[in-house]
Order: structure tokens, then C-alpha cells, then sequence
């Protein structure tokens, strides 16, 4: 039930893009297409659920153990560097149907804010194992989500007629904050 | 001297990072609750940039291409630890108002740009004032829209009472909804600006020849 919660949270309350602000800068630079809006956030649930399990595992054994817990940033962004490299190679010899559908996003995933502040969370609320996999996952899901509708959203803009000045980003950054406002209902939802 | 005095006006005007590259979106959206967040997150970004940029620079001819990217991120996020200690130790306040953004710095698409387009490539001065002033741009930008969002969403500025009590506050401008809504309308001025300063550049280039043909005639 726990892990439910955390799910919930995780997805809607708390939104990663529009209550946190991590992974902005994919948001709005891949969300112009519903269909590569959707591949980025698959390929970025699948590098947050892998990485929340093996940054989980690198502090509880190796830093902690040697009380080097403050290299975490280093250590957690080697990880996924390393990682998102490995699921590259990896998705490209076993599973190639994969990689020619997310391929391209991998490399963007490294800069991602949100797959290390996923990880940086999870050590900062001290969640076990099943949990740091399942906030990782659902806040990529979350990720998902608000790109996904986010990409609708944007199809429609395109076609608008703005003033000049507006074309193009600052359309695209009012939008969200329109977005933004509808996501924050949730945020009144508290569970005791 | 001149050289960097015009890479100064590049980076705060001409190439700032957020409003005109509009790179480092997160952190700009995030921080710019009140000033002394947007101006404190600017120093550490400014003080990471200018350390790596240096570093880079002195490093470019041993890092093997192939693997730049990641050298370039473990240089980084070294000194993003370090400024992270260091703001623990002496801001403890701004620390915990900054909260997750700090370690984030090492993600920040603004120095891994310059390192990759100018340290990689410039000797070490250069490089040094080209974080420097990159940094000044990106903590300029952060200023403006922390100063709108403070004055409109609390009537305060620094913490200072600027509006009179009786003004309603707009809360909505330190929601994150607000930062969106804040962030596109400065960077529109922003466009509207380089559009017109654009437009007088063709019509005084446009005028030139033309009395040119006028004077020879």
C-alpha cells in the first residue's frame, strides 16, 4: 500500500516537470512530435527504473560502507553514464527492434536531470530497494506523461497564428504554465 | 583587454544562456522563487563554470575525444561537490532553499556546452573569462525573472516590502505555473527586442547604398 502511495505521488502530485521542474530541458526541446514525445519517455522510464536500482545498490554498498556518501553526485552520474552506454550496447546486439525505436533518445538521457535527481531522492528519503525501483519508475512515468500530453498540446500551437514575438518558445513555455496550473490541483491532495 | 570586455557583452546580452540560447531551463524555472535563491544559484553555477572551464581548457590536448563527454562530467561534478560542501558549510539557509538544484549544477546543459564549444578548444584565459561571463549572463537572466516573481507574487524584493500592504498578492507567480508563464513573456520581450534592433540594422544597410547611388548620381 505504501509503495502504492508512492506511486501516486510520484506520478501526479508531485510531478517531475510540473511541480519539480527536472527534465525540463528534454520537455521542452523533444516535445514536438506525440510519437517521439513517447519514445523519449519510454527510453527514459527504462534508464530511471535500471539506474534507481543501481545507484540504490552503489550507495548502500560501496559508499556507504567506505563513508564516502558525499562523492554521491559523482558516483550516481558515473553510474548512469556508464549505465545508459550499456543499455545502448546492450538494447543494439539483443533486442535491435528496441534500439532503432529508442536509440536516438539514449545518448540525450545522461544529461537528464531527472534520472539523477530520481536517484539523488531516493538516498535523501532513505527508501529500501523495492521502493527506490518503484519511485524511480513512476516518476519516469510521470515524466512520460507530461511530455506525452504536453506534445498534443504543442501540435495544436503550431498552427496557431501568435505575434511574432511569441512565436516559437515563449508559446511553447506558456503552454505549459497553463499545463502547469492544471496538474496543481493535485497538489492539494495530502494522504494522512 | 578589449577582447574580453566584448566576450563579457556576449555572454550577459548578446549569447545569454537562458534567454537567448535557452539552455539550463530546469534550474531557471526551479530557483527563481525570490531573488536571493535566483542570485545564490547563479554564483554556484558561475563559480562551477569557471573552475571547469579553466580545468578543461588546461586538459583539452589530453583527453582522448572518444570519451570527452565523461571526462568533461567527472571534472564537472568534482567541482559541483566541492562548491555543494562549501555551500553546507558557510550558506547553510541558501543550501536548503537550493535543496536538490546544487548537485544538479553537474546535469546543467550551460557548462557542458561551453566546455564542449569554447574550453575544449581556447587557451586557459579565455576560457576562464568565457565562464566567467557565460556565468554573470546565466545569473543576470535568474536575477530579472526571481525579481518578477518576488515583486508580483509576494509584493516584496530581497525580502524588502516594495508594493504597499494593501496590494494583491498573485501567488500564482511563485507557483511553479507561474515560472512557465514568467519565463515565456521575458524571453518574448526578449525576441521583440532582437527583432526590432534586427529591423534597423537591414533598413540602415538598405539606406546605405542608396545614398550611395544618390551621392554618385
Amino acid at each position: 500500500m505504501k509503495i502504492l502511495l508512492l506511486m501516486f505521488t510520484a506520478i501526479l502530485v508531485e510531478n517531475f516537470i510540473f511541480s519539480k521542474f527536472y527534465g525540463c530541458c528534454p520537455f521542452l526541446g523533444v516535445s514536438e512530435k506525440p510519437d517521439t514525445a513517447l519514445g523519449m519517455g519510454m527510453a527514459v522510464t527504462f534508464v530511471m527504473t535500471v539506474s534507481g536500482a543501481a545507484t540504490w545498490l552503489v550507495y548502500r554498498f560501496i559508499l556507504s560502507p567506505l563513508h564516502l556518501e558525499y562523492l554521491k553526485t559523482v558516483a550516481f552520474i558515473l553510474v548512469i553514464a556508464a549505465l545508459v552506454q550499456f543499455i545502448e550496447m546492450f538494447l543494439r546486439r539483443f533486442i535491435p527492434a528496441l534500439y532503432t525505436a529508442l536509440g536516438i533518445y539514449l545518448p540525450l538521457i545522461t544529461t537528464n536531470c531527472a534520472v539523477l535527481s530520481a536517484a539523488l531522492l531516493a538516498v535523501q528519503n532513505s527508501y529500501s530497494f523495492g521502493e527506490a525501483v518503484a519511485f524511480g519508475f513512476s516518476a519516469a512515468l510521470g515524466f512520460t506523461l507530461a511530455i506525452t500530453v504536453f506534445a498534443g498540446v504543442r501540435a495544436r500551437i503550431q498552427a496557431s497564428e501568435a505575434p511574432r514575438a511569441f512565436q516559437g518558445f515563449p508559446l511553447t513555455l506558456i503552454a505549459a504554465g497553463l499545463l502547469a496550473m492544471a496538474f496543481s490541483c493535485f497538489s492539494g491532495i495530502s494522504f494522512g | 583587454m578589449n577582447k574580453y570586455l566584448k566576450q563579457l557583452k556576449e555572454g550577459v546580452l548578446d549569447q545569454n544562456p537562458v534567454l537567448v540560447q535557452l539552455l539550463g531551463m530546469c534550474p531557471t524555472l526551479a530557483t527563481t522563487t525570490s531573488v536571493k535563491n535566483a542570485f545564490g544559484m547563479g554564483m554556484a553555477a558561475t563559480a562551477v563554470l569557471i573552475c571547469s572551464n579553466i580545468f578543461i581548457s588546461l586538459l583539452r590536448k589530453f583527453i582522448p575525444k572518444q570519451v570527452r563527454i565523461a571526462a568533461y562530467i567527472v571534472i564537472i561534478s568534482g567541482f559541483v561537490t566541492a562548491v555543494e560542501l562549501l555551500m553546507k558549510a558557510y550558506v547553510f539557509s541558501l543550501y536548503q532553499s537550493l535543496g536538490l538544484f546544487i548537485p544538479l549544477i553537474v546535469v546543467n546543459c550551460i557548462i557542458l556546452a561551453r566546455a564542449e564549444a569554447f574550453a575544449s578548444k581556447n587557451p586557459v584565459l579565455p576560457s576562464a573569462m568565457d565562464g566567467l561571463s557565460m556565468g554573470l549572463g546565466f545569473t543576470f537572466a535568474l536575477c530579472i525573472l526571481g525579481s518578477i516573481r518576488e515583486i508580483l507574487g509576494s509584493g516584496k524584493w530581497m525580502g524588502l516590502q516594495v508594493l504597499p500592504d494593501s496590494y494583491p498578492k498573485m501567488v500564482i507567480f511563485v507557483l511553479p505555473a507561474g515560472a512557465f508563464l514568467t519565463l515565456g513573456f521575458v524571453i518574448a520581450a526578449v525576441q521583440k527586442i532582437r527583432n526590432t534592433v534586427e529591423e534597423r540594422a537591414r533598413k540602415k544597410a538598405a539606406q546605405k547604398p542608396a545614398e550611395q547611388e544618390e551621392n554618385a548620381a
